[in-house]
């Protein structure tokens, strides 16, 4: 990759325990992330797609820290941020933040937004109340809202406002990457498109990068650089844009792309998957998309693939290109 | 009222009386359903496409909601005014719905097998074994695999996506004449959305059956409609066959709602977008209701509230752009 790496994960591993029973014991773990090494470069936009449980968002908290990694590195900026003391993480926040999916819930209903907003500011040690409101009301500009806003509560904006809101909230502290939690999938689609626009015009502005968390494809495709799919708490294909929607390796990724459905009439056969996305307690052995694979071999079910560089840029973990 | 037609909405009404003021979710909706197709009701959320669908079997909460004007005749019975006793023989016998939230629409405490049996039963007397093996073929209709051993299993025991089809396979147990669908899809994945799309475009293959659709996805109209009418603002704006209006949509809004979608097929730089919000519905711009966000808007929208009227064959607008004769003025 030609820019430089603001970010950098490796071998990320965040299982959760599952306690159970009348006298409550370890039953078992869900590996929501394991093993996910990836690389962000300044001014890039990643997108992560995959279908629910498939540990994408988990990944975005646990990249933040939200969640403590179970074993691996995240380093930021050549930082470890797993090994961050809490002060020290707290000011690295500020560079690396994150936008929820549910406007409604990740603002606080009984303060206003001007406040929510300051408060970003409070917390990274801005003194000067003044310089607080000043910047409060460029941060407002800046997302599109009008600067007299800030004594409204949460209530009184649409959906597409709030999340206007969440997005000025991180710009807070001019963070240099800004992990994307679904943020448009709780928005209409007239919506959606001022959102995404507003995103690119200020990453294009900035130069800031984005960890775009989404299960929607043709999103994806608009507002990305590099696409990676996740499977059951792995990556199981990564490749630039490009590459990645004109030729798609993972069986996987054949059949996410093939169950869009596009407003043009559809030029080849649906690949229909069979079932439902196993159980992340229970993994199936091997690889695990073999139950659901229209080209599952013999090899399968016992050995789990490689995530391995194909071509240049372009990695996959499947067996047909081993 | 053709010989085909099985259903039809004329001006329909359905306001909510809040504390806060008078919510009109649905305010004047036209559409007639023909015997084995499936018209395709599109919009964002709050423009009233689901109370639409809820009150043609009057499934809402009354109060707050009431239908205070308009008819839905089915079979030269008027729905809208009915008795609920009356109501009830159609209510899943000949009109079945299929909700957007099969977890929330199943009963967590009955067994699938049961909850279809007990449909069945509702709607005639019918032996246990005959149900039983009733619910079974449909379970299998529905592609769920071991049908027998689905029928014992409890919702939680079930994914999404087969939830999803077990609610399809009740909403089927009566032979429904029409079938309701209200976002069948949406709170499922892609890979699954696929399945069931497979699923209700088989039945309409199959069965001597019309569907109502509901989606704010344009995309899936494609795959499953005939026809299709736009909804905004409690009303329908633009009414057409499913090809004509995804390839020439004449609303501002359908034209605005179509361009903001990001296409997988093509690549853009900059998405299209419709400015401002979708309006409150407790208070309604006055005239067209999307004149505040409407690019080619005129003097005379901002006062005139447009009637739907036929410009061409069965397509019909709502658009002070267009007159009745046909062609843009």
């Amino acid at each position: 990759m030609s820019s430089a790496q603001i970010l950098q994960v490796r071998g990320l591993k965040k299982y959760f325990r599952v306690i159970s029973g009348l006298i409550p014991r370890l039953s078992g773990e869900i590996k929501a992330v394991d093993g996910v090494s990836l690389a962000i470069g300044e001014g890039e936009v990643l997108g992560l797609v995959g279908e629910s449980g498939c540990g994408k968002s988990t990944l975005g908290k646990t990249i933040m820290r939200l969640e403590e990694p179970t074993s691996g590195e995240i380093i930021f900026n050549g930082v470890d941020v797993v090994k961050l003391k809490k002060k020290d993480l707290q000011a690295m926040r500020g560079k690396l933040q994150i936008v929820f999916q549910d406007p409604d819930s990740s603002l606080d209903p009984r303060m206003t937004v001007g406040g929510s907003i300051e408060e970003a500011l409070i917390v990274h040690g801005v003194q000067d109340p003044a310089e607080r409101n000043d910047r409060v009301a460029g941060l407002m500009e800046k997302v599109g809202l009008e600067a007299g806003f800030v004594d409204r509560y949460p209530h009184e904006f649409s959906g597409g406002q709030k999340q206007r809101i969440g997005i000025a909230r991180a710009l807070a502290m001019d963070p240099q990457l800004i992990i994307a939690d679904e943020p448009v999938s709780a928005l209409d689609v007239s919506v959606q498109a001022q959102i995404l626009n507003l995103m690119m015009d200020i990453k294009d502005r900035d130069g800031l990068a984005y960890m775009f968390v989404s299960h929607d494809l043709s999103v994806v495709k608009y507002i990305s650089d590099r696409v990676a799919v996740m499977y059951l708490g792995k990556i199981v294909e990564l490749a630039d844009k490009r590459e990645f929607f004109q030729n798609p390796l993972h069986p996987y990724t054949e059949a996410l792309l093939s169950a869009i459905a596009s407003l043009r009439p559809a030029s080849k056969e649906r690949i229909l998957l069979k079932g439902d996305v196993p159980s992340p307690l229970n993994p199936p052995a091997g690889c695990r998309f073999h139950t659901r694979c229209h080209r599952v071999m013999a090899i399968c079910p016992h050995s789990e693939p490689e995530f391995r560089e194909v071509a240049p840029g372009h990695y996959v973990a499947c067996h047909l290109y081993a | 009222m053709t010989a085909d037609t099985v259903l039809e909405v004329k001006n329909l009404k359905t306001w909510f009386y809040t504390r806060r003021g008078i919510v009109k979710a649905v305010n004047g909706v036209d559409f007639t359903l023909r015997r084995g197709e499936c018209l395709c009701l599109v919009g964002e959320s709050g423009c009233g496409k689901t109370v639409t669908a809820l009150s043609i079997l009057r499934l809402f909460d009354s109060p707050p909601g009431r239908i205070v004007e308009g008819e839905v005749i089915y079979k030269g019975l008027d729905l809208a005014s009915c008795t609920i006793q009356r109501l009830r023989q159609i209510r899943g016998k000949d009109i079945a719905m299929v909700f957007q939230n099969a977890q929330s629409a199943l009963n967590p405490v009955f067994t699938i097998g049961d909850q279809i049996v007990e449909q069945i039963n509702a709607h005639g007397q019918v032996s246990r074994a005959d149900a039983v093996a009733k619910a079974c073929r449909l379970l299998e209709e529905m592609k769920i695999s071991q049908p027998e051993r689905a029928l014992k299993m409890y919702p939680h025991q079930m994914s999404g996506g087969m939830k999803q089809r077990a609610m399809i396979a009740m909403s089927l147990s009566c032979d429904p004449c029409i079938l309701i669908a209200d976002e069948p899809t949406t709170a499922v994945d892609v890979t699954i959305r696929a399945q069931i799309m497979h699923i209700l475009q088989e039945l309409k293959a199959n069965r001597d059956m019309s569907i109502i659709f509901i989606t704010h996805d344009l995309s899936l109209v494609r795959e499953i409609g005939d026809r299709a009418a736009v909804f905004y603002g409690g009303k329908v704006v633009e009414v057409d066959t499913v090809e004509h209006i995804l390839e020439s949509p004449a609303h501002p809004y359908t034209i605005g709602l179509m361009r903001c979608l990001p296409d997988i097929s093509t690549d853009s730089k900059r998405l299209p977008s419709i400015p401002g919000n979708t309006p409150n519905p407790i208070d309604m711009p006055a005239g067209c209701s999307f004149h505040p966000r409407c690019q080619e808007v005129m003097e005379v929208c901002h006062s005139k509230d447009p009637a739907l009227m036929n410009i061409a064959g069965v397509h019909a607008v709502a658009c002070h752009l267009f007159s009745a004769a046909g062609g843009k003025n």
